[in-house]
């Protein structure tokens, strides 16, 4: 753990899928507390992306590092080792995912949804990590719904449990993928005021989203991705109302 | 003349809400599903889904109309005319009917009479030592064969699916030879494997051997018979499994992976778990076809069920009842094992169905037609897999 420098460095990453380059040399930073909200069109990368980052793909050149450390690899002189198993998985719970399709273990009640990683990976007791969820899923606004199976809840309440899910690993930094794109729009409201208390919490967040208004308010950083690289970033102010780039204002003249 | 005002109608609607006592109506449908679903004190109102998990009862046209009209009569208002509603008949149901009665009758009358079926015979051997012993190892060729087949074959199922094209190749090649020979050529193979080894020895490859044997007397036929059961059993097993895990959608382990779970334990907490939805019900048809598939094992003098009685009849020259002896003690296991399944399939669609289906016992509640038979009485029940967790 290192308390300097940003929680997440990304540098000319590339990444193929058959001849096809999705990212081809993208650099970004993210500063510790930070939340930084991903646009882009469809297509872009963005989801590859955020699963580099958790190395459910594997890079093919450039290097991301959280929290002062190579992701998926480890260097030593000059050489760049790739990292067991064991080890990825290690790395992996430092890092929070929340997926477009509401990926909630069915066969599994919301609690023991939460408690999952704790008690398999940090090898918490079953009673600490129990009491942790119950506390986590209060502050999503879930706490009477702890036995509920996911198939008994909305899409919503669905989504504020898998934000539960990633916060009970204490993670360091939380990868939202278009987290409310897949669900009905009055349900929208509810896990995008879970995301903002948790971005005043002080949570290093980056968010893929299409939600321009919650970028607007919520953001420390707006990056526009086209093309599989960062085409511009900076304040959301400013990227969302004076684009520098062409495709970044075609793009926010097509959502807004 | 196929339609007619049919009376009984109202007898064959009360579970749908047309009671006659008014609180029906309608949406009593509705409301007992609402309760099928949510079964555990969910506050849910009762919605549309309710009517996908009532039963046939409630889906008529009968039982959605607009209101009911009490016990005395089926008129509705429709066009502000009234109207009777009529069920439509089924003449060839009841043809095929009286043909299946008669068939069925002709044979009770055969078992009945024919003397050479000997039923005395039967009697007398039913529960004897030589028959219940015969029947024990049948269970334990099946359960054993069936262990070996559903370890093995989870495994071999998880080799096929590793990126390792060396290891995913070595399952498949297993699954192609298990499979692509018959099972009673590989219980005759394991019997005589003593002339192709004739000892067996444990230790370093090409190094000393820490324990030795004879094989002959480490194989027996009943050895020879597990082996040959269990292992061809993996490699059907192996594909059973392998549907199962790839019926999990990927998003799942990774979401579990995303937590930091190595694969090992996403394989074990959130994909096989998963995938029993698919692999129960095939494995249930598995181990009843091993239960009699087991019998194969009589070629090779392994005393169970089959070969017990062969031994008998050879003797006293009475096949048919002795077989029947062995053809009744099949259908008795085969029957329990069919009852475990079907709970044993309840207990897995846990999570995925939104109501879990009546029991036997719970629909002849129902059929029968207390008040405790509504369907509501499903939502009292289908907690009861939850609730046990823990
Ligand atoms: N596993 C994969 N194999 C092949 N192509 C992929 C794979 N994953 C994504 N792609 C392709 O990469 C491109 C970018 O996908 P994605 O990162 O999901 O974009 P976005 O999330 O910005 O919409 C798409 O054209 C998609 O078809
Ligand atoms: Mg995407």
């Amino acid at each position: 753990m290192s308390a300097a420098g940003p929680m997440l460095q990304i540098r000319e990453l590339h990444k193929s899928f058959g001849r096809t380059e999705i990212l081809k040399g993208l650099d970004l930073d993210v500063d510790r507390g930070a939340v930084v909200c991903i646009l882009g069109p469809s297509g872009s990368g963005k989801s590859t992306l955020l699963r580099c980052v958790n190395r459910l793909e594997t890079v093919d050149a450039g290097w991301i590092s959280v929290d002062g450390e190579l992701v998926g690899y480890r260097r030593r002189g000059n050489r760049l080792y790739e990292l067991p198993d064991k080890e990825v998985a290690r790395a992996r719970a430092n890092v929070g995912m929340v997926f477009q399709h509401l990926h909630l273990f069915p066969h599994m009640t919301a609690l023991d949804n939460v408690t999952l990683g704790p008690t398999l990976v940090h090898k918490e007791s079953k009673p600490v990590a129990e009491d942790h969820a119950r506390e986590l899923l209060g502050r999503v606004g879930l706490a009477d719904r702890a036995s509920a199976f996911p198939n008994e809840l909305s899409g919503g309440q669905q989504q504020r449990i898998a934000i539960a899910r990633a916060l009970a690993m204490r993670p360091s930094l939380i990868l939202f993928d278009e987290p409310t794109s897949a669900l009905d729009p009055e349900l929208v409201g509810e896990v995008l005021e879970a995301m903002r208390n948790l971005a005043n919490s002080g949570m290093t967040m980056v968010v893929v989203t299409h939600e321009v208004a919650f970028a607007r308010e919520v953001a420390d950083t707006v990056a526009f991705m086209d093309g599989g690289v960062i085409v511009e970033a900076g304040p959301p102010r400013q990227v969302l109302e004076h684009p520098q780039h062409r495709r970044t204002g075609e793009f926010l003249s097509k959502v807004l | 003349m196929l339609r007619r005002a049919d009376p009984r109608l109202l007898q064959a609607a009360p579970d749908a809400g047309y009671d006659g006592d008014g609180a029906g109506g309608p949406t009593g449908g509705g409301i007992a599903a609402a309760g099928t679903r949510g079964g555990s004190g969910e506050d849910e109102p009762p919605s549309a889904p309710a009517g996908i998990v009532t039963e046939p009862f409630a889906a008529q046209p009968l039982a959605t109309g607009p209101t009911g009209t009490g016990p005395g009569g089926a008129a509705e208002l429709i066009g502000g005319e009234p109207a009777t509603v009529v069920r439509l008949r089924h003449p060839w149901r009841w043809v095929a009917g009286a043909l299946v009665a008669l068939l069925v009758a002709m044979l009770v009358r055969s078992l009945a009479t024919n003397p050479r079926f000997d039923w005395s015979v039967v009697r007398e051997n039913f529960t004897t030592h030589a028959t219940l012993m015969g029947l024990w190892v049948t269970i334990e060729l099946t359960v054993i064969s069936m262990a070996i087949g559903i370890i093995l074959g989870t495994v071999l199922a998880v080799l096929r699916l590793s990126p390792n094209p060396l290891v995913s190749s070595a399952s498949w090649v297993y699954v192609w030879v298990f499979r692509g020979t018959p099972v009673i050529v590989q219980i005759l193979f394991w019997n005589f494997v003593a002339a192709l080894y004739p000892t067996l020895s444990i230790g370093i490859p090409f190094g000393p051997s820490f324990v030795q044997g004879n094989a002959n007397t480490v194989v027996t036929p009943f050895v020879a018979a597990i082996l040959g059961l269990g292992l061809n059993e993996a490699a059907y097993m192996a594909e059973i499994v392998r549907a199962g895990i790839l019926s999990v959608p990927e998003g799942q382990s990774e979401a579990a992976l995303s937590l930091g779970l190595t694969r090992l334990q996403t394989m074990r907490t959130i994909v096989l778990p998963q995938a029993m939805r698919v692999i129960v019900p095939p494995t249930g048809n598995e181990v009843i076809s091993m239960l009699k598939t087991s019998s194969l094992a009589s070629v090779i003098a392994v005393t169970e069920l089959l070969y017990s009685v062969q031994i008998v009849y050879s003797r006293t020259f009475q096949q048919i009842p002795l077989l029947l002896v062995a053809v009744i003690w099949y259908l008795i296991v085969t029957t329990i094992l069919n009852v475990g399944q079907y709970y044993l399939e309840r207990r897995f669609a846990r999570g995925s169905a939104r109501s879990l289906p009546l029991t036997p016992w719970q629909r002849l509640r129902r059929l029968v037609g207390t008040n405790h038979a509504r369907p509501a009485m499903a939502g009292a029940a289908s907690p009861a897999p939850r609730s046990d967790r823990r």
